[in-house]
């Protein structure tokens, strides 16, 4: 980040993250959405969803099934975009740029923002190559660094000392768990600016879902994460910030310990204690 | 929160329906076996013919009038000629000469050019249609590259025979009007709808998840193809080749027409050849029955048969192993 960016995001911060929240005022904002509203063939599935994502900071989004907590996660990184029949409106911001722009190349968002799906899908390629596949894309040649840059992504994956001796192997060969951190090292590879997760521990056994979430606790500190769970635990766990959707609007965000102690809303609250979901 | 909609199922079944004893198998058992009957027939004939065409061409073996003129060794050995040693496939000649290696040749050239046409063009094809073309453009692609294969082969062999050969002629300016080029080309047309309808099976086999994640992580749509689905397609696509080829070497009607029929061992592409579908075809109708010629030609269709079982069985083997490579067999 240039020393222009910076002094232009410390002007604009406090404005912006003071009227979301007190506490993590001195975080810079990372990206920002803005009155977003999506359509798929005319019917809306998020309607003005206005949000801002703090840097090395986890955002969760909850909320019961078809609240449209995924379609505003794929529409950060303009998953969306190749989806038939899809509508955006409204506003999307990467440090302060806009990713919706016209001259925007989609292409160019997804390699800062990375994202990592609810079922793991390792591609049916080596080990090795699963991971260096966004380098390859980008260009990356030199082998040395190749071997450098996958050995430093599987060990942010915690999964270096599982698979160390058998990269040659296919991705598809390890079990639900470690295809799932192959999944995020692949997405680690390219080093993102942000790691869009929509529940990646959904289809995982409670061992391989603490792995991952010890996982999301120490990337924290080098990216920005937003996850979407249907696991309000994992959500009180693994996050600082919370937010809350339901048919389709952001109902409530703020701190994580805020929104399961004293929500604002009265659907949420129903929602946190299990009256509905 | 759950006590206040506690509502009483009462579960009332039939006796019968909780028996564990085995019901009604007598259906279920004719089924069963009218299944396994009709898939026996189908290996049966399969199994027969190749029994009959061995008994036909088993003289050339065993009987010592056919080894007057002809035996299993003598079919791939030079031949005396007037001037020189020769491959020469003239079987009725005043001293008859079957050597069948101009066949093989010829087959094997004519099919090479087929696949080199038909291969890229099937392929790519398959991955507009499953890769970049809308639903409107896919319904017509489609339908329209999977009619080909209704086109009678004498059609399209005629097509070869009137538009192609010209074509190729001003083209490539070659000498003989009809040759391997023009045939091949013909062929490709018969294969053209197999390899790419087996193709673009394989395509659309590939997991939508595969795409996404190549999206997600910034590909590029020609990236995401080339890098993703096309490798992760390849165990399909070969299998498609390899329908290709079997049917290509297999194609009778259109190298008869096309291909100007001289068995001549000659590796180019712009002078004519006789495949040995097209020899079989020809000859089959003329020749005396159990002579040695005759005893040839089933020889001849022995080997078309080996050959396509044998390719087909490595094949397998090989689609296999990219498929294990990939991880998406064990």
């Amino acid at each position: 980040m240039t020393a222009t960016e910076l002094t232009l995001q410390a002007t604009r911060m406090p404005a912006v993250v003071a009227a979301t929240s007190p506490t993590v005022q001195a975080v810079p904002l990372k990206m920002r959405a803005r009155d977003l509203t999506v359509g798929y063939s005319g019917k809306v599935a998020i309607q003005d969803v206005s949000i801002d994502v703090n840097q090395n900071v986890v955002l969760a989004l909850i909320g019961p099934s078809g609240c449209g907590k995924s379609t505003f996660l794929r529409s950060l990184n303009r998953m969306n975009d190749t989806v038939p029949g899809v509508s955006v409106s409204g506003h999307v911001e990467l440090d302060g740029e806009p990713i919706y722009g016209p001259e925007v190349d989609p292409v160019l968002v997804r390699r800062r923002v990375g994202m990592v799906f609810q079922r793991s899908n390792p591609f049916p390629k080596s080990i090795f190559e699963n991971v260096a596949y966004g380098l390859r894309i980008a260009g990356v040649r030199d082998r040395a660094v190749l071997a450098e840059r996958v050995e430093r992504a599987l060990r942010h994956a915690a999964l270096w000392d599982e698979v160390k001796d058998r990269l040659q192997e296919s991705g598809l060969r390890l079990s639900g768990g470690q295809q799932q951190r192959l999944c995020i090292a692949r997405a680690l590879a390219v080093e993102p600016e942000v790691l869009l997760m929509d529940e990646p521990a959904s289809a995982l056994d409670p061992i391989a879902t603490a792995k991952i979430e010890d996982l999301i606790a120490h990337l924290r500190s080098e990216l920005t994460i937003v996850i979407v769970t249907h696991n309000m635990q994992q959500a009180a766990r693994v996050s600082q910030r919370t937010g809350f959707f339901y048919m389709g609007r952001l109902v409530e965000v703020g701190d994580t310990t805020t929104i399961f102690t004293r929500p604002k809303e009265r659907e949420t609250e129903d929602y946190i204690t299990g009256r509905f979901g | 929160m759950a006590s206040q909609t506690t509502t009483r199922i009462r579960i009332t079944r039939e006796r019968s329906s909780r028996s564990l004893r085995r019901q009604g198998g007598l259906g279920e058992r004719f089924i069963e076996l009218a299944i396994r009957a009709v898939a026996l027939v189908s290996i049966a004939s399969i199994l027969l013919i190749l029994l009959f065409v061995g008994k036909e061409a088993l003289p050339l073996i065993t009987s010592g009038e056919v080894h007057r003129e002809v035996t299993l060794g003598s079919m791939f050995a030079p031949i005396q000629t007037a001037n020189d040693m020769a491959y020469v496939w003239q079987p009725v000649s005043e001293t008859p000469k079957y050597n069948v290696l101009p066949l093989i040749v010829g087959s094997l050239k004519v099919t090479l050019v087929a696949l080199v046409f038909a291969v890229p063009l099937s392929v790519g094809a398959a991955v507009y249609v499953s890769e970049y073309a809308g639903p409107r453009a896919r319904e017509i692609v489609k339908p329209a590259i999977e009619l080909l294969a209704g086109i009678p082969s004498v059609v399209v062999g005629f097509f070869a025979l009137i538009v192609l050969a010209s074509w190729v002629q001003k083209v490539f300016t070659t000498e003989h009007r009809l040759n391997s080029l023009v045939a091949g080309l013909g062929l490709s047309f018969a294969i053209c709808p197999i390899v790419f309808s087996v193709s673009e099976d394989a395509l659309r086999a590939v997991p939508r998840s595969y795409r996404e994640a190549a999206l997600a992580m910034g590909s590029t749509r020609a990236q995401t193809v080339l890098k993703v689905v096309l490798p992760a397609a390849a165990p399909g696509i070969a299998a498609a080749i390899v329908l290709g080829f079997g049917r290509a070497i297999g194609e009778t009607m259109i190298v008869v027409i096309a291909s100007g029929n001289a068995a001549l061992l000659d590796f180019s592409l712009d002078r004519s050849a006789r495949t040995i579908t097209a020899t079989i075809a020809q000859e089959l109708g003329e020749v005396v029955v159990g002579s040695p010629h005759y005893s040839v030609l089933f020889a001849l269709g022995a080997m078309l048969f080996l050959a396509t079982f044998v390719v087909n069985f490595f094949g397998e083997r090989i689609v296999h192993g990219m498929r294990r490579r990939l991880g998406t067999v064990s």
